[in-house]
């Protein structure tokens, strides 16, 4: 199953819950990621249930917070 | 507001853009726009807006100074360290541009202040430039709260991140990333380490969609979360949808007044 993550391809050999899918690419910090799938947020809720579709756009947004010291 | 002839060889290469001509100029000299933290993003943001003619500039920061900031922070000097920042600030920025009015607010923000801070000029755009969460989810609400249009963004080791908010037009800070991570969750420059340049690139965008804003030219990054990565030399437009639920922007919001969530210990 072909899918994109931030813009990149990534193959996967079996279907996978978001959730998975975080451990399965060593998502940094994966408590805090925001999670996009085809423009929509999904709900951390919702990552242990949401399937990952054939063709799927996921973006995962990272807190970032330096600048100022 | 006519210009003088000064005015019109200092900014002859605006002024020559069909997009600004005298007109837009004009409307940038009589614009204010407030910069919160005159750190890595805040300098370089302060000192373009200056050079452009930004009629009014106000500097927010209560730190002074280091020399540990010099690697970045170029509104800053040498002979700077130990001044206020903000006092620095303003003597660059006088130095560069006598049009410009520099308002100094030596302090943090909070909730007790920050909407004060936010009318006393009535600006018009605002740009964070600040390097924790607990500030940068106070200045999107405060910028929710009051209907103002403001630059988010944020950098660390070889990347960066701005979004634009825009009242009514797309989503905000809080629509992306919902409540601040808990303090200490998230590394800081002064823990991970920056790049010198990340202000820089990042900063500079944040000061183009301030003076876009101003101009009413071109397309903001409302709606849009861009990411630089400097190792890969690679920035992305990410779309973002704005959440019907969100806190603060949403259908129902449940935040109508500010609050100061707890700042991790080793920023303080």
């Amino acid at each position: 199953m072909r899918i994109r993550t931030n813009g990149e391809e990534v193959i996967l050999e079996r279907s996978v819950t978001v959730e998975e899918l975080l451990i399965l690419l060593k998502v940094e910090m994966p408590e805090y990621v925001t999670v996009q799938i085809n423009d929509e947020f999904i709900d951390r809720e919702d990552f242990s249930v949401r399937e990952i579709n054939e063709g799927d756009e996921i973006e995962f947004l990272y807190f970032m917070g330096g600048g100022e010291n | 507001m006519s210009l003088s002839n000064q005015q019109l060889e200092r900014y002859s290469r605006h002024i020559i853009l069909k997009e600004v001509g005298g007109k837009g100029q004009a409307k940038l000299l009589n614009s204010k726009v407030l910069v919160i933290g005159t750190g890595g993003l805040g300098a370089p943001a302060a000192m373009y807006l200056a050079a452009a003619g930004i009629g009014t500039i106000g500097l927010v920061d209560f730190d002074a100074v280091d020399l540990s900031n010099l690697q970045r922070q170029i509104i800053h000097s040498t002979g700077d360290v130990g001044k206020p920042k903000v006092l620095s600030g303003q003597e660059t920025i006088n130095d560069m541009n006598p049009d410009v009015k520099v308002v100094a607010y030596k302090e943090w923000v909070g909730s007790n202040n920050i909407m004060d801070i936010i009318k006393d000029q009535d600006y018009d755009f605002i740009i964070d430039g600040t390097d924790n969460f607990p500030a940068k989810f106070l200045i999107n609400d405060a910028c929710v709260l009051s209907a103002k249009p403001f630059s988010h963004a944020g950098i660390i080791r070889f990347q960066g991140q701005t979004m634009t908010y825009i009242p009514g037009k797309g989503p905000c800070y809080r629509c992306v990333f919902k409540n601040p991570p808990p303090p200490d969750a998230v590394p800081t420059c002064s823990q991970a380490g920056v790049l010198g340049v990340m202000g820089g690139i990042i900063g500079t965008i944040q000061a183009t969609e301030a003076i876009k804003y101003i101009l009413g030219i071109g397309d903001l990054l409302n709606g849009y979360l861009l990411t630089y990565d400097a190792l890969k030399m690679d920035f992305r437009k990410i779309k973002i949808p704005q959440r019907k639920t969100c806190q603060v922007c949403g259908e129902s919001p449940s935040i109508n007044y500010l609050q100061d969530y707890e700042q991790a210990v080793c920023d303080l």
